[in-house]
């Protein structure tokens, strides 16, 4: 137990709904960014998973939206605190994705127009853990939000879930993104509230 | 990151909703402007809520500095406002955050571009600019409802006034101040176009305020031409 301030009180217990620690539950959903928001039309995206022996897989938005589709209804959690029950996006699996990429890889890096990059374990992406998402409770996934489409990898901080996703580069060596180099968890559980290096 | 106990040494009302908290951390590491820290809160049954707070000015020994702005629904924020009394302790980590940040070795100018509360860390980076002696030309467009939700008003103008090459703009959105030359509008173009810096000098951009509002600059500021890559944002949703 920490210091007790006095006077604090802290909200009601009883509708403290069952949340990985140090997270508070929002109805909204807030925007974590670190510059400003990239417009990536359509006809224009693509997805390329390349592997650590430089072997590309590409989809374009037309091959990325024939593939078998799924919609599944998470938790999220974000490392600024808030956490968002029961949010219900539809996308590919990257057990999908993954499927036929011949790799070694321990590690996965998502890089995203924009710049924005962030390091996962390969495994986790795998075993129906993770997708890439085009739609948000049932409609396009707004650019403020990762569209056209980001990744949605809702068992680690949200930060994991790479918006504006265009790619993953599959890796030997764990490679630090971009918010994991400037001081925030490699790996980012939050059931074990890993938020900063050394938690 | 460890847990260190502090302790509430002075307080400053900024607004009517929000007040400035001084802690006292023994131990503190240095920190950069722009950098945020996490507050925590223990009830007496254990019971523990957590907040970030960006720093509101340059690092000085143990003592840091905080500006809390009262979310009417929040959790943390109306405590730290309102009841939290001088002597108390909290419990404090960080510093967090090695984007967000203004290093005072860094010379190109600074456009700093603040929505409401998202003042406080570039607050700290004006401060920090005086602190380091340092004369990379800033300026700062700041965007309030009225002049009574401003912050740090008194200390701007004296900055203004002392501080060689930094510049203050307001934007009201909702009420201006008597005599003022304008209509209450929302931040745009032309403020971004007459109170900026062009692309051209190569600014480095930081905007900080409320997911709408950054939302909103930042496009126009890409739009006036500004590489993405050299605009930072932050942006606070409802953190109670």
């Amino acid at each position: 137990m920490g210091i007790v301030t006095p006077g604090f009180q802290g909200r009601p217990r009883a509708e403290a709904p069952d949340l990985p620690p140090g997270q508070y539950l929002t109805p909204d959903f807030p925007v974590l960014s670190a510059g400003p928001t990239p417009r990536v039309p359509r006809d224009q995206w693509e997805f390329v998973i390349s592997s650590e022996t430089g072997t590309e897989y590409r989809w374009s938005w037309d091959e990325m939206m024939a593939l078998p589709q799924e919609t599944p209804t998470v938790d999220i959690h974000c490392v600024t605190r808030w956490s968002k029950l029961g949010t219900t996006w539809r996308g590919v699996s990257l057990d999908t994705l993954l499927d036929g990429v011949d790799t070694a890889a321990d590690y996965a890096l998502a890089h995203s127009y924009g710049g924005y990059t962030t390091n996962l374990p390969l495994e986790d992406l795998r075993d129906g853990q993770a997708w890439l998402v085009h739609t948000y409770d049932g409609d396009d996934l707004p650019a403020e939000h990762g569209g056209p489409a980001r990744l949605l990898v809702p068992h680690l901080y949200f930060w994991k879930s790479a918006k504006w996703v265009r790619g993953i580069h599959l890796t030997v060596e764990d490679t630090p993104g971009f918010w994991e180099t400037a001081g925030y968890h490699d790996y980012g559980d939050p059931w074990r509230e890993q938020r900063y290096q050394g938690d | 990151m460890s847990w260190r106990a502090a302790r509430l040494v002075a307080h400053r009302t900024e607004t009517p909703t929000a007040r400035t908290l001084v802690l006292e951390v023994p131990g503190w590491p240095a920190h950069l402007p722009g950098q945020h820290v996490d507050i925590r809160l223990t009830a007496p049954d254990g019971y523990q809520a957590a907040r970030s707070y960006s720093l509101a000015a340059p690092a000085d020994g143990d003592r840091i500095e905080v500006s809390v702005q009262r979310v009417s629904d929040g959790e943390v924020s109306p405590f730290l406002v309102d009841a939290y009394r001088e002597g108390d302790p909290v419990e404090v980590r960080g510093p967090i955050g090695g984007w967000f940040v203004w290093r005072p070795q860094q010379t190109e100018p600074v456009l700093l571009v603040a929505g409401g509360s998202g003042v406080v860390p570039l607050m700290a980076m004006i401060r920090g600019r005086r602190a380091a002696g340092s004369r990379a030309p800033f300026r700062l467009i700041y965007s309030v409802r009225t002049p009574e939700d401003a912050f740090y008003t008194d200390e701007l103008r004296r900055r203004v006034r002392d501080d060689a090459g930094l510049d203050v703009a307001y934007v009201y959105t909702r009420q201006a101040p008597e005599g003022w030359r304008g209509e209450p509008h929302r931040l745009g173009l032309a403020d971004v176009n007459t109170h900026g810096w062009p692309p051209e000098l190569e600014p480095l951009v930081y905007v900080c305020g409320p997911t709408a509002f950054v939302e909103t600059v930042s496009d126009l500021l890409v739009g006036l031409g500004h590489p993405a890559r050299r605009v930072r944002t932050e942006r606070f949703g409802p953190t109670g």
